[in-house]
C-alpha cells in the first residue's frame, strides 16, 4: 500500500525517481532544483538507490553524460532549471533526435536578465521545439506521479522520447506537502526494466548520432515529428493505466467547473490550486467561471483544448512567459492558432503574470475575471496585457 | 541506390552495419580536382598525410593519387605540397 508521507517536493521527486531503479543520474546542482540532486546524490551514498551519481561540471555535460548513458542502454535522469536548461539546450533536440527515452525534471525558473531565481515560465517555453514530451505538475502528488510516469511513456517501444516534468520552482519544489508513495513493489509493477532500441556495445557495433545531408534531414524531421505526435496514444493509455493501478487520473486537459462556464482560464503548472479557489470564490457570486489547466504541452493536445473550449464565450489564457516583440505569450499564441479554423470560438484575453516570481493570489484571478467580464465588446480580446504591471 | 522515405528510416537513424559510410560517395561534392605531376613529385607523402579524407594512395611506384569516389577536391594536398606537384583543376 501506498505511503502518505509529508516531503519536500523535490525530495519527493528524487525518492519517485529512485523508485523508478534509474540506473544513472546526470544532474548539475542549480536552484531551485538542487534538492533533487542532492538527494539522489545522497540516496547513491547511503547505498539505498543502485545507480551512478556522476558529478558532471555543467548542465551541457549534464545532458551529454545522460545522453551517453541512455544510448549505452541505462535508465538515465537529469533535473535542472533555468540558466542551466539553457545551457542544455544544444543537447535536447539530439536526445530527441537520438529517440533516447531521458527523463528531466525542470524546477522552473526564470530566466537572466535581470537574475533571478524565482519561478516562471521562461526557462521550458523556449524549448518548445526540442522534440522532447512536456509536461506539467500542479501539485507534490502531480510532480511525483508525473516522474514515474514520464519513464514508462519515455521508454515506451512506440515512443523512444524524452521526457520532462516541470515543477514550479519554489512554489512548488519547496512546498512540504503530503504525497502518498507508491511501494517499489507498485512502481515494479507499473514500469518494466528498459528495453533500449539500440544500445552502444561493442559486440554489436553500431553509430549513433550519425551527419546527415539534405538528402535525409526532411525525413528524418518528419520521422520525429510523427513520432511525438503519435506518443499521445500511449501518453493516454499510461495515464489510464495509472489510473486503475493508483486511483488518481491523469488527462492532457483537466478541467474544473467547466461544464456550464461561459468564461474560462487557462493556467499551467502550480497556478492552477490557486485559480481553483477563485473558480469557487466566483461560482459563490454567480459568476459562471471555469477552469482549464494544461498538462500536456508537448504533443499538444489540439482535440482536448477544442473540446474543452466549445461552449465557452470567453477564455482567459495566462503566460509565464514573455514573447518579445510576439503575438502575445507563448501559450496564448498556441491556443488561438489551435482554434483559429473553429467556426465558432471564444474571445482570447492573454495575462502575463508571476514572473519572476511575482506572487499571484486568488484575487488576481477574480481580478481577471471581473476585468474580462466587463470588457462586453471584446475589446482587449486577442491582444496581451501584463497582469499587474505598475504604469 | 534509392533514398529512403521517412517510415523507412530506423528509429533514431541508428546505423547498424560498421564502416558503411564508405558506401557514402563524397567525391560527389567535389569542383576541382588534383592533378599530380610526377616529374615534380619527390614521393615525400605530404598529400597523403594532409589529406582529411584520407582519400590520397600511394601507387606501387611510389608516386600518389587520390580516389575519385571520396576526393572532395578541398585543395589541401595541393596547397601543401611544397615541389608544387599537385594542381587543382577545375571538373567539366
Amino acid at each position: 500500500m501506498a505511503k502518505r508521507v509529508g516531503l519536500e517536493v523535490t525530495v519527493a521527486v528524487a525518492e519517485a525517481v529512485a523508485l523508478c531503479r534509474i540506473d544513472m543520474a546526470g544532474v548539475y546542482p542549480i536552484t531551485p532544483q538542487s534538492h533533487i540532486a542532492e538527494h539522489l546524490s545522497n540516496m547513491v551514498a547511503d547505498g539505498l538507490l543502485d545507480a551512478e551519481f556522476v558529478t558532471v561540471e555543467s548542465e551541457h555535460s549534464a545532458m551529454s553524460a545522460v545522453i551517453g548513458a541512455s544510448g549505452a542502454g541505462a535508465r538515465a535522469y537529469t533535473a535542472t532549471a533555468s540558466q542551466g536548461l539553457l545551457l542544455m539546450n544544444e543537447l535536447l533536440p539530439i536526445a530527441s533526435a537520438m529517440r533516447l527515452p531521458i527523463c528531466m525534471a525542470v524546477a522552473n525558473r526564470a530566466v537572466s536578465g535581470p537574475l533571478n531565481i524565482l519561478n516562471d515560465h521562461s526557462d521550458i517555453m523556449p524549448q518548445r521545439d526540442t522534440g522532447w514530451i512536456s509536461l506539467f505538475a500542479e501539485n507534490s502528488q502531480e510532480a511525483v506521479d508525473l516522474s514515474i510516469q514520464a519513464f514508462r511513456i519515455a521508454e515506451d517501444q512506440d515512443v523512444m522520447l524524452p521526457v520532462n516534468v516541470n515543477i514550479d520552482g519554489f512554489q512548488l519544489t519547496h512546498m512540504v506537502e503530503p504525497v502518498e508513495m507508491p511501494t517499489q513493489e507498485e512502481v515494479d509493477q507499473f514500469l518494466p526494466p528498459f528495453v533500449p532500441h539500440a544500445t552502444l556495445h561493442p559486440s554489436k557495433p553500431v553509430t549513433m548520432g550519425a551527419f546527415s545531408m539534405a538528402d535525409y534531414f526532411t525525413e528524418i524531421m518528419k520521422a520525429k515529428d510523427e513520432a511525438i505526435r503519435n506518443s499521445k496514444k500511449v501518453i493516454l493509455d499510461v495515464w489510464e493505466e495509472w489510473g486503475r493501478l493508483f486511483g488518481r487520473s491523469y488527462k492532457p486537459v483537466e478541467s474544473y467547473k467547466a461544464d456550464d462556464a461561459e468564461t474560462l482560464i487557462l493556467t499551467m503548472g502550480s497556478m492552477g490550486e490557486t485559480a481553483q479557489l477563485a473558480i469557487d470564490e466566483l461560482r459563490d457570486k454567480g459568476v459562471k467561471a471555469g477552469l482549464i489547466k494544461l498538462r500536456l504541452w508537448r504533443p499538444f493536445p489540439f482535440a482536448e483544448i477544442k473540446a474543452a473550449v466549445k461552449n465557452t464565450k470567453k477564455l482567459i489564457v495566462t503566460d509565464r512567459a514573455v514573447s518579445f516583440g510576439g503575438p502575445g505569450g507563448p501559450v496564448f499564441s498556441e491556443i488561438k492558432s489551435a482554434l483559429y479554423a473553429e467556426t465558432t470560438r471564444p474571445a482570447i484575453y492573454n495575462y502575463i503574470y508571476g514572473l519572476g516570481g511575482r506572487d499571484i493570489t486568488v484575487h488576481d484571478f477574480v481580478g481577471m475575471f471581473e476585468k474580462v467580464l466587463a470588457d462586453t465588446e471584446n475589446s482587449s480580446a486577442d491582444t496581451y496585457e501584463f497582469w499587474g504591471v505598475r504604469e | 541506390m534509392a533514398l529512403k522515405t521517412w517510415r523507412e528510416l530506423p528509429i533514431g537513424c541508428v546505423v547498424t552495419e560498421p564502416g558503411s559510410a564508405s558506401e557514402y560517395h563524397t567525391g560527389s561534392w567535389r569542383s576541382q580536382r588534383p592533378i599530380w605531376d610526377d616529374a615534380k613529385c619527390i614521393k615525400c607523402g605530404i598529400c597523403y598525410v594532409y589529406c582529411p579524407e584520407g582519400c590520397v594512395q600511394q601507387t606501387e611506384d611510389g608516386f600518389f593519387k587520390a580516389n575519385m569516389d571520396y576526393c572532395k577536391g578541398c585543395g589541401i594536398c595541393a596547397h601543401e605540397c611544397w615541389p608544387r606537384a599537385i594542381k587543382m583543376v577545375e571538373e567539366e
